[in-house]
């Protein structure tokens, strides 16, 4: 293993050309452009076979993009916040084709009010899209979750594309080292693209067919089936990345420092790195507390959640979306609505702070306040809302 | 149709989608006052009005969605349409 210092959208640009695209559409917009401007260079310096599309809009980078996969070739796109919400019909249109891809999500604030900076409402407001959803805590799980990416998207049990999510400046533009694996390596680990089906002349095929009432229902029940599938896919995939290359993906969610715990924090993304450092400092002071990191968001991971929190006293959400107007009279995002579902039934006090929403930063200090919080019975609320401004 | 992974579907399968399931008004075909000028069958967007066999124009209610343009447009006002009793 060679630990190499790289920034993070550099090291994605690098993952994806050992994955062999054979088709690249991307949009260059903040806090993406770093992976497709390398991506470009790759492919013009005769690094990558690839063609590589340039478009005039996001919903063209997709849209290149399923015709690509529709032919039969592995495809590649990255995008974010506007650019992801531009991609919206595509999205949904490329789930129900059952079109594998693999697309980065940089992670960003969703306008208005305009902001580059990140949070998850982008991605999040697009888990109903039938993609998988993968979010990586560092650089290193970012690049990794890529060549898994592709080999659950295509895999035939599930034929659905992913996205890989990680934190948009936080990580894309943070140099961290990063073990990239060889090109060998990569082609032992994630063979060839062999669709299921494809456009040929020879043998013609409609794709995304009209559906009656008759249909529809039946079309819908089996994306969901594919999506149900893909739980033990995701596991499949990632213990065989472990068996390989050491560093096992085979869990969709990770337990830290969860043994005894009494107060456990539910987070996905690179706020995990930080809350880790604070469940440090706060064991140290007797504290029970531990993680329970989201890395499978779609499927969403229910009965794992459901055993990796069943023994704790309260919960804790880290919530850096909001989905608006829902919760009532309290706000709530999408991580503790989908967990309150899956511990349905339990006595578990589930507590959601909205929480670094458009770049707010967080520091273990926060973290340990929303620890506080908790035990305290203080939570279903905005962290760290400047009320001297409203 | 059938549930191909993908709603994918070998050319002309859209004949599997029996639209006629949609009408609620059936077009009724006078033959005797129709001077076969074929409007009918150019104004059908379904595209389901032909001549038969014996040189009359007649829609294939299985597909025909009675949206009533053919009955609109005759010059003859030979065809009508009927509120249809399923």
């Amino acid at each position: 293993m060679a630990l190499e210092i790289m920034e993070g959208s550099i090291a994605i640009a690098q993952a994806v050309r050992r994955c062999r695209p054979q088709v690249v559409s991307a949009y260059p917009i903040t806090p993406q452009t770093h992976i497709v401007e390398s991506l470009a260079e790759i492919v013009a310096n005769g690094e990558l076979a690839a063609d590589y599309i340039t478009v005039e809009s996001e919903f063209s980078a997709l849209s290149a993009c399923v015709g690509a996969v529709a032919t039969g070739a592995r495809a590649y796109s990255a995008t974010t916040s506007q650019g992801l919400a531009l991609m919206f019909e595509v999205c949904f249109n490329m789930a129900g084709m059952r079109l594998p891809l693999v697309m980065t999500i940089a992670n960003r604030a969703l306008g208005a009010p305009l902001s580059i900076w990140n949070d998850q409402q982008d991605s999040i407001a697009l888990r109903d899209a039938g993609w998988l959803q993968l979010y990586a805590e560092d650089n290193q799980e970012a690049v990794d979750l890529h060549y898994i990416g592709y080999r659950v998207a295509e895999d035939h049990r599930v034929l659905l594309p992913t996205m890989v999510c990680f934190d948009g400046f936080i990580l894309s533009h943070t140099y961290e080292p990063v073990d990239m694996l060889s090109q060998e390596e990569v082609d032992a680990y994630l063979p060839p693209f062999v669709p299921k089906y494809r456009l040929d002349a020879a043998n013609p095929v409609s794709m995304g067919m009209y559906a009656t009432p008759d249909y529809y229902l039946e079309f819908r029940y089996e994306n969901d089936q594919a999506q149900k599938r893909a739980l033990e896919v995701v596991r499949e995939a990632g213990r065989e990345f472990g068996k390989l290359f050491g560093r096992d993906y085979s869990d969709l969610v990770e337990s830290y420092r969860m043994e005894d715990a009494e107060t456990a924090i539910v987070a996905m993304g690179s706020i995990c790195g930080t809350t880790k450092d604070a469940i440090d400092e706060m064991r140290a002071e007797g504290k029970k507390v531990g993680l329970v990191r989201i890395r499978c968001f779609r499927p969403f991971p229910a009965e794992d959640l459901k055993a990796a929190l069943a023994n704790v006293s309260r919960i804790a959400v880290l919530d850096k979306n909001i989905s608006l107007g829902a919760g009532g009279a309290t706000p709530r995002g999408a991580v503790a609505l989908e967990l309150k579902d899956a511990l349905y039934g339990t006595s578990t006090p589930v507590l959601d702070y909205i929480i670094a929403l458009g770049g707010r930063d967080v520091r273990i200090e926060d973290i340990k306040n929303v620890v506080a919080a908790c035990e305290a019975g203080d939570g279903d609320r905005f962290y760290g809302l400047r009320t001297e401004v409203l | 149709m059938a549930l191909n992974v993908g709603c994918t579907a070998p050319p002309g399968r859209a004949r599997d989608n029996r639209t006629g399931s949609w009408r609620v008004f059936i077009p009724r075909f006078d033959h005797e006052a129709c001077s076969k000028c074929g409007m009918c069958q150019l104004v059908c967007p379904e595209g389901c009005i032909s001549e038969t066999e014996g040189k009359e124009f007649a829609p294939d209610y299985t597909y025909c969605k009675g949206c009533g343009l053919c009955a609109e447009e005759c010059p003859k006002t030979a065809i009508t349409m009927v509120q249809e009793e399923k």
